[in-house]
């Protein structure tokens, strides 16, 4: 464990930062009077405001948290209905004594803005529990102490939820030795026994609970739900999470900007390349660079690629699951293709790590759009053939039709994002609500269905496979961008290599790049993109060091599994499997 | 009539017998290595490259290793393939002690094989801190051929009698 970079809980360490200045976001001014509009409403004129920020930012005292969210959420003209993240950022340093802030950060549909609320708290005083608010803030709660030992007052059931329950400590306050392990035996392990929802009129009958998973052939990774069942009635269900927790967040901080992008690769595995993007594109907002128009239109294509290729391993393992295995093979084959084409761009498959900050790392092959248009023109062949075998046959409509169903509203209030949300009926997506890497320039719909159930989930991926391929097609006949992949900025991008034999500059560029890494100034971003589930943000801080000082990923699966014990419940044993099938959650990203 | 292993030493050469004559652990071993039924302990990305190796394109079954099973009563090669948190490893031990023998290990990617670069308050620093490992595929992810090349190897160490247990 000696390689590892002991993390001092003094910020500002490592070399000398040679950028200290403080990041301003260019348009903060509209977000400082945005704030100040939002602070006149009505019941939100005490908030202190902090201005210079990226996003209307407000900082709450701990006692009136609950009646700022419930105005902010409540108020006609800023319905603040949608939660998104809630978080942990500590700063032991800090004058005052109340080390962590507790972040908050809500959407608002209605205006398509964001806004941030922030609470300062120590190690035992409580925040009051926004749960009354918003049901989806349960987990990230339950995050924020395990993580980080914040207290929510009035929270249903505090209690970890990443970590084991032999886990000693909180792993990411700033002075836990990132690489401090606890062991946990069987012994230790938790029963649970989950609470029970309905109670069955007839309770002359045993009932049983039983385990799926961690360990279970539908659970595609590690989930463990634990139900009750009444006959093949689920009337009680309980998940339990983290059997996945690789430290992300922590990892993060003992590694330099550029070192972290490996990591996001590995958060949502399907489609890797879409949480490069938004990784770095939350960097390069910090450090106010844009990366060059060949490196965004590249990225473009294989990201929607990458969704392609999310949304056919979904629709495929959940159909194995529910007993049809040929579709898993004609949907694999189109998959295994442009991992073909990721392959050929930077040498890797699954997990690429293809992006740099502010770029690419290599240029993508000569024959890429060629290869982008055959995929373009094989992949509705191989999903037509699954579609015929699925989406008129009785069988699977039966499967699927008026389960796992989750209404409009309380999608919303769980924190839904991204197809499981428009499968639910709400037409959001960042890619038409906040534009990047130019989707505004293409012309594409946003699939909505009504239902809420298995089968408009599946009915919504399947037509979000068809917008990809338009967006592609579109973007395929306008041709690729001439230029450069990567900026030309000494301070970001590595110089090319025979610069670096053959001159004097670029030689120093390319020793301090790598000894002292990207420096990014001191401040805090937030940045969005509609990754396979949902809304994946990144929030970073900066202390102005080559690592970052915290970095957290808004992960969309978390929120969405939150709700799957009361979409679950009420149904049949068998719907378990289809929904989660549906819901399409992915371990690496729930657990992080 | 298929080539049974040691039939073409023990032959007379040009008497066209169909007899053969071998040992009894060789020809269990030869059984054994052709018809490996794995049991998938995906966790993480290593599984996602592991179903790409069962699937159309790669076709694991060319080797006699297609029959993935979920139970571990019925399978006879875990195959780790994924990062093994803390939380799970007591899991993995459990499925593990629960497998018949002879029982065999690949310890598919860098996670599994040595924590990888999760060097991490809550990763396993490699499974064999839990189980007895008899492959281990490096990668991350190792490719779909990688691990096919490793299921192969496994099954050279069976026939070579290298895992009589
Ligand atoms: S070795 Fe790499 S690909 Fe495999 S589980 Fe670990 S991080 Fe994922």
């Amino acid at each position: 464990m000696s390689t590892m970079t002991r993390l001092s809980s003094v910020p500002y360490t490592g070399p000398a930062p040679t950028n200290r200045n403080p990041y301003v976001p260019h348009n903060a001014e509209a977000f400082d009077r945005r704030g100040a509009e939002i602070r006149r409403t009505k019941g939100l004129e005490g908030l202190d405001q902090e201005l210079g920020q990226d996003l209307p930012t407000f900082r709450v005292d701990r006692a009136d948290i609950v009646g700022v969210l419930r105005t902010l959420h409540d108020d006609p003209s800023l319905q603040f209905i949608l939660p998104l993240d809630l978080f942990g950022v500590d700063y032991p340093n800090r004058d005052g004594g109340e080390r962590f802030d507790v972040v908050y950060q809500l959407y608002s549909f209605e205006n398509n803005e964001r806004v941030r609320l922030k609470v300062r708290t120590d190690e035992q005083t409580p925040v009051p529990s926004s749960y009354p608010v918003y049901r989806g803030f349960e987990w990230f709660e339950r995050e924020a102490y395990d993580l980080y030992g914040i207290r929510f007052e009035g929270h249903p059931d505090l209690r970890r939820i990443l970590t084991h329950e032999a886990f000693q400590g909180h792993a990411l306050r700033k002075d836990y030795d990132p690489a401090l392990r606890w062991i946990l035996t069987e012994k230790d392990i938790s029963r649970i026994v989950p609470k029970l929802a309905i109670e069955p009129e007839d309770t002359e009958f045993e009932r049983v609970t039983l385990n799926l998973g961690p360990s279970h052939p539908a659970t595609h990774g590690t989930l463990r739900i634990v139900v009750t069942l009444d006959g093949e009635t689920i009337v009680g269900a309980d998940t339990e999470i983290g059997y996945l927790h690789r430290c992300f967040e922590k990892m993060a901080e003992t590694h330099t900007w550029q070192q972290v992008i490996p990591f996001t690769d590995r958060l949502n595995y399907m489609s890797a390349i879409i949480n490069n993007v938004g990784y770095c594109m939350t960097v390069e907002k910090l450090l106010g660079i844009k990366a060059p128009e060949r490196a965004e239109y590249i990225l473009l294509v294989l990201s929607e690629l990458m969704r392609i290729a999310d949304h056919l391993v979904c629709i495929g393992t959940n159909m194995v699951d529910i007993g049809a295995l040929t579709n898993f093979w004609y949907l694999f084959q189109p998959r295994e293709e442009i991992y073909g084409l990721v392959e050929a761009c930077c040498g890797a498959r699954l997990l690429p790590s293809y992006t740099r900050i502010g770029g690419l790392a290599v240029d993508a092959p000569p024959d890429f759009i060629e290869k982008a248009r055959r995929l373009v023109e094989m992949i509705p062949r191989y999903v037509g053939d699954a579609e015929k075998l699925l989406t008129k046959n009785r069988i699977f409509r039966e499967r699927m039709e008026g389960t796992g169903v989750i209404s409009k509203e309380d999608a919303i209030n769980w924190g839904f994002t991204g197809p499981c949300l428009r499968a639910s009926g709400v037409p959001h997506d960042i890619r038409k609500a906040s534009p990047y890497l130019g989707y505004e320039t293409y012309d594409f719909d946003i699939p909505v269905a009504y239902e809420g159930d298995n089968y408009a989930r599946y009915l919504v991926r399947l037509e979000e496979i068809r917008q990809s391929l338009r967006i592609l097609k579109q973007a395929l006949d306008r041709g690729m961008p001439e230029g450069p992949v990567i900026v030309d900025d000494p301070y970001v991008a590595l110089p090319p290599k025979e610069k670096v034999y053959n001159e004097m500059e670029s030689l120093i560029y390319h020793f301090k790049l790598i000894m002292h890494g990207i420096q990014p100034p001191v401040g805090e971003t937030y940045f969005q993109v509609e990754g396979g589930n949902g809304e994946l943000g990144f929030y970073v801080v900066s202390d102005g060091t080559k690592n970052p000082y915290r970095v957290r990923v808004r992960p969309p699966c978390f929120a969405i599994y939150q709700a799957f014990r009361q979409m679950i419940t009420g149904g049949q044993i068998a719907d378990v499997i289809a929904t989660l099938g549906t819901v399409n959650i992915i371990a690496g990203e729930l657990d992080r | 009539m298929i080539t049974l292993p040691g039939e073409r030493k023990s032959q007379e050469p040009g008497e066209g017998s169909t007899w053969f004559t071998s040992t009894l652990d060789y020809l269990v071993n030869w059984a054994r290595g052709n018809s490996l039924w794995p049991l998938p302990f995906g966790t993480a990305c290593c599984a996602i490259e592991f179903m790409s190796m069962v699937s159309s394109h790669y076709d694991i079954s060319r080797f006699g290793a297609e029959v993935v099973r979920f139970s571990p009563r019925q399978s006879d090669v875990m195959i780790v393939a994924g990062t093994i948190v803390d939380k799970m490893a007591p899991v993995m031990k459990k499925i593990y002690d629960q497998m018949p023998d002879p029982k065999y290990v690949i310890s598919m990617g860098a996670c599994a094989t040595s924590g990888g670069f999760y060097r991490a308050y809550h990763v396993v620093q490699g499974i064999d801190e839990v189980l007895p490992v008899d492959i281990w595929v490096p990668g991350c992810p190792p490719t779909p051929d990688g691990l096919m090349y490793g299921i192969l190897k496994l099954k050279e160490k069976i026939e070579r009698g290298e895992l009589d247990r």
